[in-house]
């Protein structure tokens, strides 16, 4: 019952947002999101890390399809649940200061991706997840076109056909799958795990479903529409779109993916794996020569994300561990990230790393907990960032000693851009406008040091996360063991 | 069978409406006349009733049909009102939308090629009165004039068709000539997969199905808004029903031979429909366009033949036809001083948000982007085509799918943009066609979140 209450807090609440009055909706979204929170906290203290499929829902849908409304929570749904219900609180809070024409459609389209999020990373069924899939596109949509920069009409249908391409082509794989089925096909997830498939058929479903998923993630070569839907977005979509949304691609590569189709991995998992790692050197160096800062940490993203992808598809305990750990925290540092590239823009009205500078002086505060972001993000010990790049590319040097190598490049190239980018803003010479840049309001405060604080506290004591975490990805890797 | 008598007097009701000077009453008596034909369609269900010497058979296909293109007509007369109020020839309009609708019924339930004849022909001729209804524009004359030779044209060989199956089985029963078929399968003449050919190529043109297309841009621009909703959701599901009746019943043993033909010509449509309808940039041209598109892929699921079939394309002819009648819905009051260019919808967002919101949902539907009912309905057919093993079929239907976004996404964002001084003022929705927006877009969100209750029925 607890999954019901989780999904349907954001979906009562989104449409509810049209009859509160303009200057109170966004204190309605934050109540919202912050029971929405309790009732995650809640999830938690009830959640037992060895029993799969917790506080499961199992309701038919359409009946004489074999479809049904089933959802529950293991060790994986919860903490992307987790995940997703810490950043709306601090996402909706970093909206407060903006001026909003239309704050009631904006809080109920925040709203509204919330529940779809939660649906993705609930759904036990593969028709329910399609739906939840496609139905977090649709908010998203709307919050980039309705609020996004100059250029968002293209933009914005450029992500959106691109998205959409992949996921149609999900819904040909998953259609595939449910006619393999047995007797009354089902749509069932453990009806699917336990399909015998042909290699060959496993080879196409395999590129069906990377296609789909590499997409949101993104990976290179599509990633095309990441960096421009990022630097257009507003920055709450920004933060949508890369603290949880792209999760929605490796969440279904570790659920939908490996355990489907192992040997199709076993066949294409290689030549994945080199995209992964061209994806992170790629854009690496692309981050490198950006002079936007937003558009920066945009290819920053794709560099991390790739090293996660690349972690699960190395198809061993401590890459998915890597890869759930870093989930959560790119989730949590790339928010950070971005809320400071929103300070900064707000604050100086330029993103432009070389009409910035010397911003260190005017506010301590502000120095500290962007320094402490940004160590996070290139994994300095202690971080967050740190121990899920550890266990990612120990993972991948399991795999092979190369692409770990390579793969390893993001973290000198990180920390080379990111210190770069550090220095142009914060030190060096003031430039004329930096008296401008005034101290941290009390909401600004508030977002950097939890997110600070998470850092920490993950980056010292992660233990309880493997320990939620381990039962699940162990039971996902029984799926593989089997082949090898 | 009682729906269809009452039907047909409702059209005479309605003409004598003129002389016998009632015509204030004529919108009430048609509205009422309507619901009570549902309600004998409803009352039909499960009977199976071969009537006439099996010239007319009401099995659950063709009650399922009927009852929908009724509603959908009941739909479509309340965008109309205002048609039946300001016009002159109210009286006229009302009958020839009945008999219409009779010759529709007719094509749906026959069972006899005879009676699909007649029912094309009844449809027909009154729509082509319709097409050019608006007697002084031109384009609406040419449309009339375009619609009628190509319709003339398309009966033809529908007719040729005919006759060489007749010639061949000796009789004009769906089930005789089925089994005429299947015994004699193997060492059938010639002339019957002519025969085949011929109907196959009169009823692509009926459903405009690609290369037989030409003929409907034009004819649903000329065309009166309200004729052309009527003809690209009434017109097109009884074209529909009919085509895989035929198909289904009479040809299912020669889907060997004309499954690829047909698979063929619906990739064809979806693709040049939908790449057509890109670069329109009228409302209505390219409302046409993804009407022909939408054909494409009905079309797939004749080709399927599979036991979802019946229930895909009615499903998708559903989901299609209601989320077609909130956009023109729109269209009708947005192109009323003759503006129909998308760009016209500028600014509807500000002005008009709850509007917008109902026209977006109704887009969306279109796109097939869950939770609405085109996505079920997409969903359904895609499954049964795959199940049927044609996959690559499918796999241009998820790319023309993708092309479908970029126009109907073009529909949304042109709302989202500012609306300037140069644009002129933006025409308020109100009244019957509010109402018929809000209900095409509830029943696509309802249809979506609950496929079931339609699904079940076929």
């Amino acid at each position: 019952m607890l999954t019901l209450l989780l999904l349907f807090i954001p979906l009562i609440a989104s449409p509810l947002c049209a009859v509160i009055s303009r200057d109170k909706v966004k204190y309605f979204a934050l109540v919202v999101s912050l029971l929405q929170l309790a009732a995650t906290v809640y999830a938690f203290t009830l959640f037992k890390s060895d029993i799969a499929n917790q506080f499961g829902v199992n309701y038919w849908w359409i009946q004489s399809l074999g479809i049904a409304f089933k959802a529950g929570f293991d060790g994986i749904s919860i903490l992307m649940v987790a995940l997703t219900n810490f950043l709306l609180p601090l996402i909706i809070l970093s909206s407060f200061r903006n001026e909003n024409e239309n704050p009631k459609a904006f809080y109920g389209l925040i709203l509204f991706m919330q529940f779809a999020l939660v649906g993705v990373f609930t759904a036990l069924d593969g028709f329910l997840f399609y739906v939840f899939w496609e139905l977090a596109l649709i908010p998203i949509y709307f919050i980039c076109l309705m609020w996004g920069g100059k250029d968002k009409v293209r933009i914005t249908l450029k992500f959106f056909i691109y998205t959409l391409a992949g996921s149609l082509l999900m819904l040909v794989g998953l259609i595939y799958l449910y006619l393999q089925t047995p007797g009354i096909h089902t749509f069932d997830i453990q009806a699917f795990y336990n399909l015998t498939l042909t290699p060959e058929a496993q080879g196409w479903l395999f590129w069906a479903f990377f296609i789909a998923f590499a997409i949101k993630i993104p990976i290179f070569p599509l990633h095309t529409w990441q960096p421009d839907t990022y630097t257009d977005a507003p920055t709450q979509g920004t933060m949508l779109l890369s603290g949880i949304m792209l999760k929605m691609g490796l969440y279904g590569m570790i659920r939908w993916m490996l355990p489907i189709v192992p040997i199709g991995i076993s066949e294409w998992g290689h030549f994945a794996m080199i995209l992964c790692v061209i994806s992170i050197v790629y854009s690496s160096l692309m981050a490198f020569v950006q002079k936007d800062f937003k558009r920066l940490i945009a290819y920053s993203s794709i560099a991390h994300v790739g090293l996660i992808a690349a972690g699960i598809l190395s198809l061993n305990i401590q890459g998915l561990q890597g890869a759930m750990i870093q989930m959560l925290s790119h989730g949590v540092n790339v928010v950070g990230m971005f809320f400071i590239v929103d300070i900064i823009q707000r604050k100086m009205k330029t993103r432009n790393l070389s009409e910035l500078g010397g911003l260190a002086n005017n506010s301590p505060i502000f120095t500290i907990l962007f320094m402490i972001v940004l160590l996070a993000s290139i994994a300095l010990p202690l971080t967050n960032g740190f121990v899920g790049e550890f266990l990612l590319l120990n993972g991948i040097y399991q795999y092979n000693a190369w692409i770990a190598a390579c793969a390893g490049l993001t973290v000198i190239l990180g920390s080379v851009y990111m210190l770069r980018a550090y220095q142009a803003i914060m030190l060096g010479e003031p430039n004329a406008k930096y008296a401008e840049f005034t101290g941290l309001s009390k909401i600004e405060k508030i977002i950097l040091v939890s997110i600070v604080s998470v850092i920490f506290i993950t980056g010292i004591y992660p233990k309880p996360i493997f320990i939620v975490a381990q039962p699940a990805l162990e039971d996902i890797l029984v799926h593989i063991k089997d082949i090898y | 069978m009682n729906a269809l008598i009452v039907l047909a007097c409702l059209g005479i009701v309605a003409m004598m409406s003129e002389v016998l000077g009632f015509k204030k009453f004529l919108l009430p008596i048609v509205a009422l006349g309507l619901v009570s034909v549902i309600g004998l369609f409803v009352m039909d269900w499960n009977t199976a009733i071969r009537y006439y010497n099996d010239m007319l058979y009401f099995d659950n296909y063709a009650i399922a049909f009927s009852a929908m293109v009724t509603v959908l007509t009941a739909l479509w007369l309340i965008m109309s009102k205002e048609y039946f109020i300001s016009t002159s020839s109210k009286a006229e309009h009302a009958a020839l939308i009945l008999f219409c609708l009779t010759g529709a019924i007719v094509m749906i339930s026959y069972s006899d090629l005879s009676m699909l004849f007649i029912g094309i022909e009844i449809l027909s001729i009154s729509l082509y009165v319709l097409a050019a209804s608006n007697k002084n524009d031109l384009r609406s004359n040419e449309a009339g004039l375009k619609y009628f030779l190509m319709g003339a044209f398309a009966t033809g060989f529908l007719l040729f068709g005919i006759t060489l199956i007749y010639g061949a089985s000796g009789s004009f029963n769906l089930q005789e000539i089925a089994n005429y078929i299947s015994t004699n399968s193997g060492h059938l003449p010639m002339f019957v997969y002519a025969g085949v050919l011929l109907m196959l190529v009169g009823l692509l043109f009926k459903v405009s199905a690609a290369p037989f297309h030409f003929w409907a841009p034009d004819v649903y621009e000329g065309s009166p808004t309200l004729v052309t909703a009527f003809m690209s959701t009434v017109v097109k599901t009884a074209a529909f029903a009919a085509f895989y009746r035929l198909f289904a019943t009479c040809f299912s043993d020669l889907s060997g031979w004309w499954g690829e033909t047909i698979a063929f010509v619906a990739a064809l449509t979806m693709l040049v429909g939908n790449v057509l309808a890109v670069m329109q940039q009228n409302f209505k041209r390219m409302l046409a366009y993804s009407s022909i598109a939408h054909a494409g892929y009905m079309l797939m699921a004749i080709v399927a033949m599979s036991h979802v079939s019946a229930g895909a394309i009615f499903l998708y002819t559903t989901a299609y036809s209601v989320a077609s009648l909130g956009a023109f819905a729109c269209l009708h009051t947005l192109g009323a001083n003759n503006n129909e260019k998308i760009i016209n919808l500028k600014g509807l967002i500000a002005k008009q948000p709850l509007n917008a919101g109902l026209l977006c949902l109704a887009m969306l539907s279109l796109a097939g982007i869950p939770p609405l009912a085109g996505f079920f309905a997409k969903y359904y057919l895609f499954y049964g085509v795959i199940q049927s093993g044609y996959l690559w079929l499918v796999m241009v239907a998820v790319l023309s799918s993708l092309i479908g976004v970029y126009y109907y996404f073009r529909v949304i964002y042109t709302m989202f943009l500012p609306r300037e001084e140069e644009d002129g003022v933006l025409p308020q929705i109100s009244g019957s066609h509010k109402i018929l927006l809000t209900i095409a877009a509830i029943l696509s969100l309802l249809m979506g979140i609950f496929p079931g209750i339609l699904q079940g029925l076929l």
